[in-house]
């Protein structure tokens, strides 16, 4: 009797406890906390954190792909050559002792076979079970061979061939190893069993022992190699991210107003043509601009010194129109309507003139504001009384002394009264006046209203109301006034830090709305009667 | 008939504002420049002066200090463009009284100098003088006549410009009561009341100076932050 040639490859039987692929063993990492500051997740989106998770990745990618690799040939070739070994030496063992082998066996010769067989030099004892038609021994007594599967027993009896199958109970691998006892084939005859199985069960503790030592190497070659990565990945940020650093706070820079910002380009990559042409890009924008405020102020400046050469002649015509006034009367009709013309038309010469000063003082930034607390209901009272205009105006006024504030009283004047004139000339009575407080959740305001009862101001018309010279072809086209009214109402509202729109109201006319922050003094007076 | 000495360059604002007056009942001499102007104020012996901001040569700034050199109590018109606010603030705070905007109507003009006249002259500020009322009042160290129109400290007679004496006389009439700017540039300057309240904020600086006040704590003319000004009683 001998053993079989050759063991076949092991049988595809579920082991115990199934082994777990150790390159497989690693855990999630926990899900970050949401990051609820929007400048930590643009940074984590940005350039510098994509290159290190990059390069992690890279560099686990490699490490894992490498230990598993290393590992499964390893773990193959450690195991094969040790259980190659057990089975040659299996294998030896059997042919030595099964000639000796009384046949059929009784129990106690099949005990000490087993026991013959488990009896070499080994380094891991061998546990051998014995079977012979029902009848079973075991190398060492009440072994009950619990690695050894139905499969492997089946594979064995049906077979006859080697088997072997690596079983993994926990911490504790084993290998086991069945084997039939067969007769010496007759010359040309067929092989027969002799109905003896051999099954050896021996420990594979020390192989399993490298294999995990192999698996701890990997790992923690991984993260010197993860940090060295992160290194890397680093250091080629610092290289990318410097420039577009510089480039970033040049543009915001630019956006700012300083257009002569410029980058310092060194080297030749695309980094640097970057810089370079958004150099050019400054160079040419600043150049533009600075043509364009050129002409802008030559522009302003043609404007203003219009205004006053023109003002030294008006001087002395306005200084006579009252002399034009008194003594047209006396003269013949035709002369005295010419005369009338000149000294109506010098008055309103003068006040264009003086309009548009005004309105070139705000375009040179050079309209001064000289605030003064005021009670504003007083102020309006006053603004309507002084222009005969009381009677004409409804108003709702809080009481005296219910709303101060910080206003200049010569522009406050100025915007109620072209909004009241522009009311009453161009809207139709009757024409209402609001005032109130309001307080927007940081500050009181003044509101002033204006209703008219006019037509309204078209659609068309109304984004452009408050602009110099608008001219409609609608009713609302400007007789009288300079045509730079509103314009100037718009830009004393402005200069306060306030805000003026107009509208149409349910009932038909056009209504003015003006916000004025008070601006109070917190040091009220406290003494003396007043 | 009121005096006038109107000094400015531009030979037609010269001849249109002195026509004007002229017709309104005053005596008008113009000068062309700041140093014919200074000249004439000796030979012609202005009531009040009207004076162009804007003159070639010696500027209108220098012609009110030179004027105030030599007399503290005539009355100064500054005729200027409005936008030169610097050239305002600094001709109110060398002295002048009050100023109008070219270009000004003739009435305008006309009402400023009458306005001015009345100052100097005292008239409207008080009450007639009842009987047994002193005439001279006194505020610790400071004695204020209103029938004289005059006022002195320790003694010493402080020369004040017209809207500086109707300014104290009008602030002092109530002691302790606060008035805001666009109350004393009605009572005082029979301006608007929208007009520029820093030709009362100049006053009471060189109203404070004529009168030694120290600098940041003033004795009679106190600021009431916010509301305006009162003549602290002693």
């Amino acid at each position: 009797m001998k053993a079989p040639a050759e063991a076949k490859a092991p049988v595809n039987a579920p082991a115990k406890a199934p082994t777990v692929d150790p390159t497989k063993d690693w855990t999630k990492a926990p899900a970050k906390a949401p990051i609820r500051d929007r400048f930590r997740v643009s940074r984590l989106r940005g350039l510098r954190a994509r290159l290190i998770v990059a390069f992690g990745l890279v560099a686990v990618l490699t490490a894992v792909t490498t230990g598993t690799l290393t590992f499964r040939e390893a773990r193959t070739g450690i195991l094969q050559q040790s259980q190659d070994a057990v089975i040659k030496q299996l294998r030896g063992q059997v042919n030595r002792l099964a000639p000796g082998l009384a046949y059929p066996p009784t129990e106690s010769d099949l005990q000490r076979f087993a026991a013959d067989i488990a009896a070499t030099e080994q380094p891991r004892p061998w546990r051998v079970l014995v079977v012979y038609r029902g009848v079973s021994a075991t190398s060492i007594p009440g072994d009950r061979s619990e690695e050894l599967t139905p499969a492997v027993r089946e594979a064995v009896r049906s077979q006859r061939d080697t088997v072997f199958q690596r079983v993994r109970d926990g911490d504790s691998a084993s290998l086991v190893v069945g084997m039939p006892v067969t007769f010496e084939p007759s010359a040309g005859g067929t092989i027969r069993a002799s109905g003896v199985q051999v099954f050896l069960t021996v420990s594979q503790g020390n192989e399993t022992a490298v294999i995990d030592a192999l698996v701890t190497a990997v790992e923690r070659a991984t993260i010197p190699a993860l940090g060295l990565a992160v290194l890397l990945a680093l250091l080629a940020a610092r290289g990318v991210l410097r420039p577009v650093r510089a480039l970033r706070h040049a543009t915001r820079s630019i956006a700012e107003g300083r257009l002569d910002t410029r980058l310092a380009v060194d080297g030749s990559d695309e980094l640097a043509d970057l810089s370079r042409t958004f150099n050019d890009t400054a160079a040419a924008l600043e150049t533009s601009v600075a043509e364009l405020r050129e002409m802008e102020a030559r522009a302003r400046r043609f404007a203003a010194d219009v205004s006053h050469e023109l003002r030294t002649p008006l001087a002395a015509m306005s200084a006579v129109t009252d002399v034009l006034d008194e003594d047209a009367a006396r003269l013949d009709p035709d002369t005295a309507t010419a005369v009338r013309l000149i000294s109506e038309e010098t008055v309103k010469l003068a006040r264009l003139v003086d309009d548009l000063m005004e309105i070139s003082r705000f375009d040179a930034g050079a309209a001064v504001v000289h605030l003064d607390e005021i009670d504003l209901a007083e102020s309006i009272r006053r603004t309507l009384a002084s222009r005969a205009w009381s009677e004409q105006v409804e108003t709702r006024l809080p009481e005296p002394g219910a709303l101060r504030g910080s206003v200049d009283p010569r522009r406050l004047d100025v915007v109620v009264a072209n909004l009241v004139g522009n009311a009453l000339r161009h809207g139709a009575r009757p024409v209402e006046l609001r005032l109130y407080g309001q307080w927007t959740g940081q500050e009181t305001r003044a509101v002033i209203e204006v209703w008219d009862s006019g037509p309204g101001i078209p659609d068309n018309v109304l984004p452009h109301v408050f602009e110099r010279f608008y001219k409609s072809d609608t009713a609302r086209t400007r007789t009288e006034g300079s045509g730079l009214g509103l314009a100037i109402t718009a830009e004393n509202v402005h200069v306060h830090g306030g805000t003026i729109r107009a509208a149409n109201h349910a009932g038909g006319g056009a209504v003015f709305t003006v916000e004025l922050p008070l601006r109070l003094h917190d040091d009220r007076p406290t003494g003396g009667p007043l | 008939m009121p005096r006038v000495l109107l000094i400015e360059d531009d030979r037609a604002v010269r001849e249109g504002v002195g026509l004007a007056l002229r017709r309104q009942g005053h005596e008008v001499e113009a000068a062309e420049t700041g140093e014919d102007g200074l000249a004439r104020l000796r030979s012609f012996r202005p009531d009040v002066v009207v004076l162009d901001l804007m003159l070639p040569g010696m500027t209108g700034l220098e012609v009110c200090r030179g004027i105030r050199a030599v007399d503290q109590t005539m009355p100064i018109i500054m005729a200027t463009a409005r936008g030169d606010d610097v050239d305002i603030v600094i001709g109110l705070e060398t002295g002048a009284d009050d100023y109008v905007v070219k270009p000004v109507q003739a009435r305008v003009l006309e009402a400023r100098i009458r306005a001015v006249l009345r100052r100097a002259a005292g008239g409207g500020t008080t009450a007639p003088a009842a009987e047994g009322i002193p005439k001279i009042e006194t505020h610790g160290d400071l004695s204020i006549d209103r029938a004289g129109l005059s006022v002195s400290r320790q003694g010493v007679p402080v020369a004040l410009a017209p809207s500086e004496l109707r300014l104290l006389l009008t602030l002092s009439a109530s002691p302790n009561q606060v008035f805001s700017r666009q109350q004393l540039l009605e009572t005082v300057w029979e301006h608007s009341y929208h007009a520029d309240a820093r030709l009362v904020d100049a006053c009471v600086k060189r109203l404070r100076s004529k009168m030694g006040e120290p600098a940041g704590r003033p004795r009679y003319v106190q600021t009431v932050r916010g509301f305006g000004y009162r003549f602290a009683a002693q």
